[in-house]
């Protein structure tokens, strides 16, 4: 091996591959092989059979879909103020020193420390649940995209500016088309996180979605249910963000390296 | 008549904290011909950009004043196209969408700019790379659109702040009777920043000639050399006594801040 020497793509597929395989082999040998007690974790082969009757069985076909609303309205929901206001901020600097000490204060706040209080105030709803993710998600997107808005080049700018562009038409034209791309790429990397905050959110006070079927299966010790549904949350995610990336390269082809 | 007058404009930087501001431009007076070409030659830092962005209403002049067919600059605006140095087109935009730029922010139709733009592509030999986004094109090749870009805006003076210096000397050339070219069948007013001093003979009617830090204007020349003007005059031997002038100019200059 050479320092950054390129990897063939078929090399990469069979690596990236090989990887699991090794896992799933370290996991059947430690559970079929009675290194593991069955009680603390479940095989791949139970693990498949469970998952098997879940979806058969209990319907968690509905569950997923559940969670997936919750995820995808609580972050659309998050994006649509979080844009226009990161744009302003990353665009007009007295706004930006407006909102940015807080938001910065904000963000650290961690989201599922909000459940307890949104269960007061929205109860155990849907309202609940989507303001988890939204709390979540919504400070992280206003920072970022604000620093993604200011980062243009001085010099685009003003090339700009000698081209008869009005201070608007600077926004519209030229700082949004140079944000976009990293935009997207933002919006892909925080509905990653929002994933964990409505697992978080179900967890506690739910009666539907993936994490209440994880609390349920964890009271009923059914390991292979909790693997399976993390397995399916994982899968989920790689699904996300494979349709993200996707789209970013047909969106952006001016952008890809 | 005069197209561009400057005059008496200089430019101080606010200093740090306690620090005195720095003088990065003496008061300077200079009145540009229409249609004329003229070069402000000067060695690294002595303010010749800082003079250039002053007239493009890039930056703000710290005293003086700078006005175009006699009405004071206050901003950048559509009348005085630039050229950077450093590679400024649109990456999100194609070639003919980065030329008719200009064009679509005063809001003429599409039809209308982008006939305009293709003229221009072909006009700085473009023509087949107008659909290319310009991450595809060689550093020449992004310049040339940036220079079409300008002029596609029609402006009054076109503004150029040594725009082929991060360019190989071959393409260098080239780009130079490209622009020449340009300039003899338009007939722009242009200044031009450089520190090479070929190049600001070869282009130029007439070459303004810098001190060091903190610049003012130590010579104005007039290059009585006719147009059009083929690569070959560079080794005429009017071209070379002009050019054993002014290198002894710079040095001096480049001894003092160096």
């Amino acid at each position: 091996m050479k320092p950054l020497q390129p990897v063939s793509a078929p090399a990469r597929v069979s690596y990236g591959v090989g990887f699991f395989a090794l896992f799933v082999a370290v996991w059947a040998v430690a559970t079929l092989g009675g290194f593991v007690p069955k009680l603390f974790l479940a095989s791949p082969i139970t693990m498949v059979e469970e998952g098997w009757a879940l979806m058969t069985v209990h319907g968690f076909a509905y569950d997923i879909g559940i969670t997936i609303w919750r995820v995808v309205g609580g972050f659309v929901l998050a994006a649509a103020i979080a844009l226009p206001l990161g744009i302003m901020m990353g665009a007009y600097k007295p706004v930006e020193a407006f909102f940015e000490p807080f938001v910065s204060f904000a963000r650290y706040l961690p989201a599922s420390a909000f459940i307890p209080l949104l269960i007061l105030w929205a109860g155990i709803g849907e309202t609940q649940k989507l303001l988890v993710i939204f709390i979540g998600s919504f400070f992280q997107l206003v920072l970022m995209i604000a620093v993604a808005v200011g980062g243009v080049r001085r010099d685009l700018v003003d090339a700009a500016y000698t081209l008869g562009s009005s201070d608007r038409s600077v926004v519209a034209r030229v700082l949004l088309p140079n944000a976009a791309p990293e935009i997207a790429e933002i919006l892909r990397m925080v509905l990653g996180w929002a994933w964990t905050y409505v697992i978080v959110a179900e967890l506690i006070g739910s009666s539907s979605g993936i994490g209440h079927m994880i609390t349920d299966s964890q009271a009923l010790l059914n390991t292979g249910q909790i693997i399976f549904g993390i397995i399916v949350i994982g899968l989920i995610g790689l699904i996300s963000d494979f349709l993200f990336k996707w789209a970013n390269q047909r969106l952006f082809p001016w952008a890809s390296a | 008549m005069n197209k561009l007058s400057i005059e008496g404009v200089g430019k101080l930087f606010a200093g740090r904290g306690e620090s005195q501001p720095t003088r990065a431009l003496m008061p300077a007076t200079l009145d540009i011909a229409d249609k004329d070409f003229i070069t402000i030659l000067g060695p690294s830092g002595c303010g010749k950009s800082t003079l250039l962005r002053i007239v493009a209403g890039l930056e703000t002049a710290s005293e003086g004043r700078v006005l175009l067919d006699g009405r004071p600059v206050t901003g950048p605006g559509a009348d005085r196209g630039m050229v950077f140095q450093s590679y400024t087109l649109f990456p999100w935009l194609t070639i003919i969408e980065n030329i008719a730029f200009g064009l679509r922010e005063r809001g003429v139709a599409e039809t209308q700019r982008l006939d305009v733009a293709r003229r221009w592509a072909q006009q700085v030999g473009l023509k087949g790379f107008e659909n290319h986004y310009p991450k595809q094109l060689s550093g020449g090749m992004q310049q040339r659109t940036a220079i079409a870009r300008a002029l596609a805006n029609d402006p009054e003076i076109l503004l150029l702040d040594e725009p082929f210096g991060a360019l190989d000397n071959q393409t260098r050339a080239l780009m130079q009777e490209m622009l020449l070219g340009i300039w003899e069948r338009e007939a722009k007013t242009v200044m031009f920043v450089t520190h090479d001093v070929e190049e600001a003979i070869f282009m130029a009617s007439r070459v303004v000639v810098m001190s060091a830090r903190p610049g003012r204007i130590k010579a104005d020349i007039a290059v009585d050399l006719p147009h059009p003007r083929p690569y070959t005059i560079k080794t005429s031997a009017a071209f070379v006594a002009l050019k054993e002038r002014l290198v002894e100019e710079i040095r001096a200059e480049v001894m003092a801040s160096a």
